[in-house]
């Protein structure tokens, strides 16, 4: 196994897009390294310019300590698992898993040994000897995956193995991949436009948006304090509410005099945005401590929970997650308070934190 | 997931799935369905019956009045003047036949094999101006081709072209390579290119991968765009016209018409000699009218 280093990535097609405009990554030794974002960001390029797929336009791309820049996919010992699962549809199971070890040359004995190995591990035994046609859509993708097992590659490049599964056995999967990347100790490039499955992978997630990485950072650190505007609004389901503040009497003063903790070190003369989880929220009866009026606009009962839309004469409507057993008629006057620790802040113009 | 053609083509009888009851309360219409089908049937079929029973005809029975339809003595001698000259020896008719095979053949096979590379290319590579060049592509085949018959003529008379089967091989390989590119393009959107990426990683090369991979799932694909450019190239009349003249160069549509006019016209052999050269085509359908029907249907229907 071997870290990835990717230092100035930049990628434009002959027709004039431009797919990254910079990307810096460096991805530790038996890391799994999320990267996450919307459709066209940049993450599928990046990965297939790490994999070799395609010539990055500027840039550096180091597995290990080898500069692979000009190495064919094949000399990067890396291998990869594709969304649409790439199982060639003429090879049988057994021989999808050993046609990477016989174009390697690899001596029959050593094939067999290996195939059965990672047949072993993702349980395909009654598979072996049936085509991908004949195959279901979870079944296909650990194939897919014990065929990059068998090739024992410094490095794993996954291009959202789990999109065309259905939601329970993607779950499975999930669970599936988390434990056999710790049990292989493998460094693994996971490309999603999925946020759970970002957060529950992830050691780090790296977020990116238009070509360009945006944040870089464990789980958690991405959830409570995304780096920027954009971060906030991707990550979270509902997302962050952002909420124009300004800061007066010691305290960040919202819309509807909703008042926050401050974080220390702010100056008084910008125009900021504080970023605050649904769940740093809460709803009252109307007039309780340290509440604002409020009016519940709508209420989405989601049997765990309950997310309330709530109008506190800001400009847009916050959404608060309450607790199922907390119940608030739609139109109700409510009040509004922030029970959470000091929120994160952002410079409007900047849209980059600031404290 | 990969579909192949073979899949994507139902062969299932479509009747089947009538509701029953549509079936009882249409009895008026079926009738009538039938009806219209049978006319349109005559209507189509019998100048194919009449050009079959000419060409089994003995010339006073071509010619009797009032046409004889069944009660008259078969006879072979009309496909035997086909193929062999009256003075003993190969017929023009069978070198014009020889030439229509070599001239089709070739331009096909030449069409494919350019063809196909390209619409690979289009469909897997970001190409600067990707679109405006697909339209220039197809645009050439947006006029009829009699259009551009006097300027080709004079090209080729500068080149000595004229009279040659290379040229005809030439202008129909060039009609031929857009309809393929676009067809085959189609085609090769059809298969993941994830294919040819998972090959590359297996330590491939890309036209290794495009070889060993995508080419095996294409080839339903290139049979239909195969037989479609076949049978153009097999039917062309006018280029052939226009572009040869001795009969040793001659494709079979020019030489079949030259053996009407003249003081007589011997119908039995025109009816014998086109029976012949309808044949070939007709069968060639047959072989990949499966692959025909999914290559005009493909991108019909989104998956």
């Amino acid at each position: 196994m071997a870290g990835i280093e990717v230092t100035a990535l930049h990628k434009r097609y002959p027709d004039g897009t431009v797919a990254v405009e910079h990307v810096d990554l460096s991805i530790g030794d038996g890391e799994l390294f999320v990267m996450l974002g919307p459709s066209g960001c940049g993450k599928t390029t990046t990965l297939r310019a790490i994999a070799g797929l395609e010539r990055q336009t500027t840039g550096d791309i180091r597995i290990g300590d080898t500069l692979v820049n000009d190495l064919p996919p094949a000399e990067r010992d890396i291998a990869m698992v594709f969304q649409f699962y790439a199982l060639y549809p003429h090879l049988k199971t057994r021989d999808n898993l050993a046609f990477p070890l016989r174009a390697e040359g690899l001596p029959k004995p050593e094939v067999h040994e290996r195939v059965e190995e990672a047949a072993r591990l993702m349980r395909l035994g009654p598979l072996l000897d049936r085509r991908p046609r004949q195959l279901s859509g979870g079944e296909q993708q650990r194939v897919a995956l014990a065929r990059a097992l068998v090739r024992r590659p410094r490095a794993f490049l996954m291009d959202e193995p789990l999109t065309n599964l259905d939601a329970e056995l993607r779950a499975d999967m999930r669970t599936e991949i988390k434990h056999l990347q710790g049990e292989l100790g493998a460094t693994m490039v996971y490309v999603t436009h999925d946020q759970v499955e970002a957060m529950s992978l992830g050691h780090r997630i790296a977020i990116l948006n238009k070509g360009r990485v945006e944040q870089i950072g464990t789980p958690l650190e991405v959830y409570d304090r995304p780096a920027s505007l954009f971060c906030a609004a991707f990550i979270g389901s509902p997302p962050m509410n952002l909420i124009e503040v300004e800061v007066a009497d010691g305290k960040l003063r919202g819309e509807g005099g909703l008042a926050l903790a401050p974080p220390p070190g702010l100056s008084r003369d910008r125009r900021l945005i504080a970023g605050v989880r649904p769940e740093a929220l809460e709803v009252t009866a109307p007039g309780e401590d340290r509440s604002v009026p409020a009016r519940v606009v709508s209420a989405e009962w989601l049997g765990d929970e309950i997310i309330y839309v709530v109008d506190h004469g800001g400009q847009r409507d916050v959404r608060v997650r309450m607790p199922p057993t907390v119940r608030f008629a739609a139109d109700a006057t409510v009040g509004l308070r922030h029970t959470g620790g000091t929120p994160a802040v952002y410079d409007v113009s900047t849209e980059e934190l600031v404290a | 997931m990969a579909v192949s053609v073979d899949e994507a083509v139902s062969t299932g009888p479509a009747r089947d799935h009538t509701p029953p009851a549509r079936r009882l309360g249409g009895r008026g219409r079926s009738v009538l369905e039938v009806t219209l089908l049978t006319v349109l049937a005559v209507v189509m079929l019998f100048p194919v019956l009449w050009m079959i029973e000419t060409s089994i005809k003995e010339n006073r029975d071509v010619y009797a009045i009032p046409a004889k339809l069944f009660d008259f003595k078969v006879t072979l001698a009309h496909y035997k003047d086909v193929f062999v000259d009256p003075d003993g020896g190969r017929s023009a008719l069978s070198v014009s036949f020889l030439n229509s095979v070599v001239v089709a053949g070739v331009s096909t096979v030449l069409a494919t094999v350019l063809g196909v590379p390209a619409a690979w290319a289009y469909s897997r590579f970001a190409v600067k101006a990707k679109k405006d060049q697909l339209f220039f592509i197809l645009s050439t085949r947006f006029m009829p081709p009699v259009v551009v018959v006097i300027p080709i003529f004079l090209m080729y008379r500068q080149v000595g072209l004229i009279d040659n089967k290379l040229g005809l091989i030439l202008i129909y390989a060039a009609f031929n390579v857009p309809f393929t590119i676009w067809m085959m393009k189609g085609f090769v959107d059809e298969v993941p290119a994830e294919y040819e990426d998972a090959a590359m990683l297996d330590g491939y090369t890309r036209l290794q991968a495009f070889r060993r991979f995508t080419l095996p799932l294409l080839m339903p694909g290139i049979a239909a765009t195969a037989v479609f450019a076949l049978i153009f190239s097999w039917n062309e009349f006018v280029f052939a016209t226009f572009l040869t003249s001795s009969d040793s160069v001659r494709t079979a549509p020019p030489a079949i018409a030259g053996l009407i006019g003249g003081t007589t016209t011997d119908w039995g052999l025109v009816a014998a000699a086109s029976v012949v050269f309808a044949l070939p085509v007709l069968v060639f359908a047959y072989l990949v009218r499966k692959h025909l029907i999914a290559g005009v249907t493909l991108g019909a229907v989104r998956r």
